[in-house]
């Protein structure tokens, strides 16, 4: 069973890192908006826009 | 849109200023799209993004380069209508604790996983060839996990439950958080034995659900909190003040002193209570106290926040804020009658007050059963934690907050905000509903009512001379006619004479719009209150009746009511001769009129002490006492901001329907809520005697509990289709 010496911190590590990446979506506001977000998804015009 | 800059909310920040802007007339998701494409290219404007679900546009600006003056009159031109939106400290502090209880859901969510991972490998290795070592170290790996997380995650509870003990309350949050704190304190103790059982998991997915639950109810109390304050920003007016040396600057109402003098122009909306020092001019003053008669004001006289000021210019010096002012007076009476309601207990809130102390009751009896039966100490503790484990109230705590969440959604649907979740326990006890008349059963805004009797050419005439005009009627009469004249046959010379009406000519024949005699007309002679307008051109001339109009769907709206075993009142503050035909015309007997906000209140309170539960719908700030007395009340979005202030619920729309459907939201809602507490009952009675036989391990303590929590929650959604969806 000495295999659970590093899978089990990368098991925790993964989920940790979940963890940290909701955290961070949070805090820069993507959940502010959520229906704006659904709609946004859809929103193509960025590419007609010309370069520079 | 012209906003004095100095009325502005902008935040600053290194090299850019940041504005928040309110948006009235979003009504599909492509306003995205319109308005930021629109808004791209305003100088100094680095970002414009919208946000759909509280409908603001938040603008980040170059600082140097801030000028927002530009971007009104394009966002005009697309239909939207914007204004400065100052965020309030309540919503933001709404705003953080949502965030909070968000990042402690994620932390309950990752740790209840990460947990149950563990906690499944123990439990199929305890019937096939885990090792004690292995067991143990996977406890203390849980145990390592789940005890910080817990700690943070658990907060809510634990500082509301801390809040509540001190008050001398009992509240779910107690019987949580100790639930909870000895899951965890008995967990750590059996794992230093080198026990089998554990209940790390539990705890945690305890916390997750019931912090998923709070999410959610913070959420839809955001949500429609914004969208409320939004309302208030868009009506708020500005107010212009004059200094000493003549020149008048456009600053916020709040900002104003007793001692101020302030300009209102024809048209405004009077901003504070003063007296007028100079000019005259008609006000129309429904707004303020019910009456529908637009009366002439002169030097000395009081007028009051709220007034629409019709014809003239008039200069105001703003009253002392003593107990002398309108508004005082109203707030007096409303603090009165906020204080002398007796705070409403939520059914949550009863049955915690009764559950916990018979669940601690029986977890002490399991205890003291075991030990006279023979059973260790330990044995015996242990079975009574696991009674209260298994009982903590998830289900419980779920039941009514679930269904708060569905019907304040199914509502806002509807164009209902809601301010709070108990809204649907006090409205779903409702036996009668009182009515304010002006602005409630009627429309808002005055409007013609003999339309239909005018010549086609003289309606079209009467509002193109109404353009030109500031008087207060002249808006409704703007809006009566499609312009048939050509551009060819325009005004000329049109001239306003105050106090009597509008003249112009069009071809070469005068027109004239205005009182009757300067009209050259006689009088017509009538009861009702409607206010007379004449309109001649050439030798052509017509009366145009003008007064409060029902809302369309007054009379159905009000026999649905009745059918369903409503009793129905009006209480107005307008003449008998206003309120009679309105009251005829619905078919209700119960009508007072001439009423004052603090008579209003003693009508309410004889109808309590006879034990009715009274809805009161009203918009004017002289309703606003009565629906702080009332047991729940409703106010259109048209009403004064101390109004809606008060009130429970908010319409927006001018269907009085709207009565209805939430009448029928919240009374499914709460026949949902209160199935939600018998299955949470019948969990309990089966999982309690269980327990109490030393029966429950943690694998069946988590499958009760998540089975109820998601029962208890797919149950809730029912609430959505509540019998009044139209």
């Amino acid at each position: 069973m000495t295999v659970l010496i590093y899978l089990v911190p990368i098991a925790l590590g993964l989920g940790l890192m979940g963890l940290l990446a909701f955290l961070w979506s949070l805090r820069s506001g993507q959940y502010d908006d959520l229906e704006g977000a659904a709609y946004r998804i859809l929103n193509d015009d960025d590419l007609k826009e010309p370069k520079g | 849109m012209a906003v004095g800059h100095s009325a502005l909310q902008i935040r600053s920040s290194g090299a850019s200023s940041t504005l928040e802007l309110a948006i009235d007339g979003i009504v599909s998701p492509s306003a995205i799209s319109e308005i930021e494409i629109a808004l791209i290219g305003v100088p100094g404007l680095m970002s414009a993004r919208l946000n759909l679900t509280t409908h603001r546009l938040s603008t980040e600006w170059v600082h140097p380069n801030f000028n927002p003056a530009p971007i009104f009159p394009i966002l005009e031109r697309l239909g939207y209508l914007a204004v400065p939106f100052t965020s309030n400290s309540a919503e933001a502090e709404e705003n953080a604790q949502t965030k909070w209880l968000l990042r402690c859901l994620a932390v309950a969510g990752f740790a209840a996983l990460n947990v149950m991972l563990l906690s499944v490998s123990v439990w199929s290795g305890n019937i096939t060839d885990i090792t004690p070592e292995t067991r143990d170290f996977f406890h203390w790996l849980s145990a390592l996990i789940a005890l910080p997380a817990a700690g943070f995650a658990g907060q809510p509870f634990f500082l509301n439950a801390i809040r509540a003990v001190r008050a001398g309350e009992m509240t779910m949050d107690v019987p949580i958080s100790v639930g909870i704190l000895l899951a965890l304190g008995m967990s750590v103790a059996e794992t230093a034995i080198h026990a089998e059982h554990v209940y790390f998991d539990s705890a945690l997915m305890l916390l997750f659900f019931l912090l998923a639950g709070r999410v959610l109810d913070h959420a839809m109390r955001l949500k429609t909190r914004a969208l409320a304050s939004n309302l208030a920003a868009l009506r708020a007016s500005t107010a212009l003040r004059l200094g000493s040396d003549g020149t008048s600057t456009e600053v916020s109402p709040d900002t104003l002193v007793p001692g101020d003098v302030l300009l209102a122009r024809a048209g405004d909306r009077i901003a504070a209570d003063g007296t007028v020092i100079e000019g005259s001019s008609y006000v129309d003053e429904s707004f303020v106290t019910g009456e529908t008669a637009v009366r002439p004001i002169n030097v000395g006289e009081k007028v009051f926040a709220g007034m629409l000021n019709g014809t003239g210019v008039l200069r105001i010096s703003v009253a002392t804020t003593g107990a002398s002012t309108l508004l005082a007076e109203i707030e007096r009476l409303i603090d009165n009658a906020v204080t002398a309601k007796s705070r409403y207990v939520q059914i949550a809130d009863r049955i915690a007050r009764l559950y916990a102390p018979i669940v601690h009751v029986a977890a002490a009896i399991t205890a003291m059963g075991w030990i006279l039966s023979g059973a260790s100490v330990h044995d015996a503790l242990i079975i009574a934690i696991a009674v209260l484990i298994i009982t903590c109230p998830c289900a419980l705590a779920l039941a009514a907050p679930t269904v708060q969440v569905v019907v304040a959604g199914a509502s806002f649907k509807q164009g209902i905000l809601m301010r709070s979740g108990d809204v649907i326990e006090r409205m779903a006890e409702v036996d009668t509903i009182v009515f304010d008349k002006t602005g409630t059963l009627t429309l808002p805004e005055p409007v013609p009512l003999n339309a239909a009797e005018i010549p086609a050419e003289l309606l079209s005439i009467a509002s193109r001379l109404a353009e030109t005009s500031h008087h207060p009627l002249a808006r409704s009469i703007r809006e009566l006619a499609p312009k048939h004249l050509g551009p060819s046959e325009a005004l000329h010379e049109a001239s306003e004479e105050a106090g009597h009406g509008v003249r112009a000519s069009i071809n070469g024949v005068e027109a004239r719009l205005g009182s009757p005699e300067f009209c050259n007309m006689i009088m017509p002679q009538g009861s009702d209150s409607a206010s007379i307008i004449g309109v001649r051109y050439g030798t052509q001339s017509a009366v145009i009746r003008i007064g409060q109009k029902m809302r369309c769907d007054a009379a159905e709206t009000i026999s649905t009511l009745m059918k369903l075993g409503f009793r129905i009142l009006i209480l107005s503050g307008d003449h008998e001769n206003a309120v009679r035909p309105v009251a005829h015309a619905l078919g209700i007997s119960d009508w007072q009129a001439g009423m004052k906000p603090a008579d209003k209140l003693i009508a309410l309170d004889a109808l309590k002490q006879k034990g009715h539960k009274i809805l009161m719908v009203g918009d004017g700030l002289n309703d606003a006492p009565a629906l702080a007395a009332a047991s729940v009340s409703l106010s259109p979005a048209t009403g004064a901001d101390v109004t809606q202030a008060v009130a429970d619920a908010v319409f927006l729309g001018n269907r009085l329907a709207a009565v209805k459907i939430i009448l029928n939201l919240c009374r499914s809602g709460r026949a949902i809520m209160r199935e939600n507490f018998a299955i949470a009952l019948i969990y309990n009675l089966i999982a309690i005697p269980l327990a109490v036989a030393g029966q429950v391990t943690p694998l069946i303590a988590a499958a009760a509990m998540s089975g109820s929590s998601i029962l208890v929650t797919a149950n809730a959604l029912r609430a959505r289709n509540g019998k009044g969806r139209q």
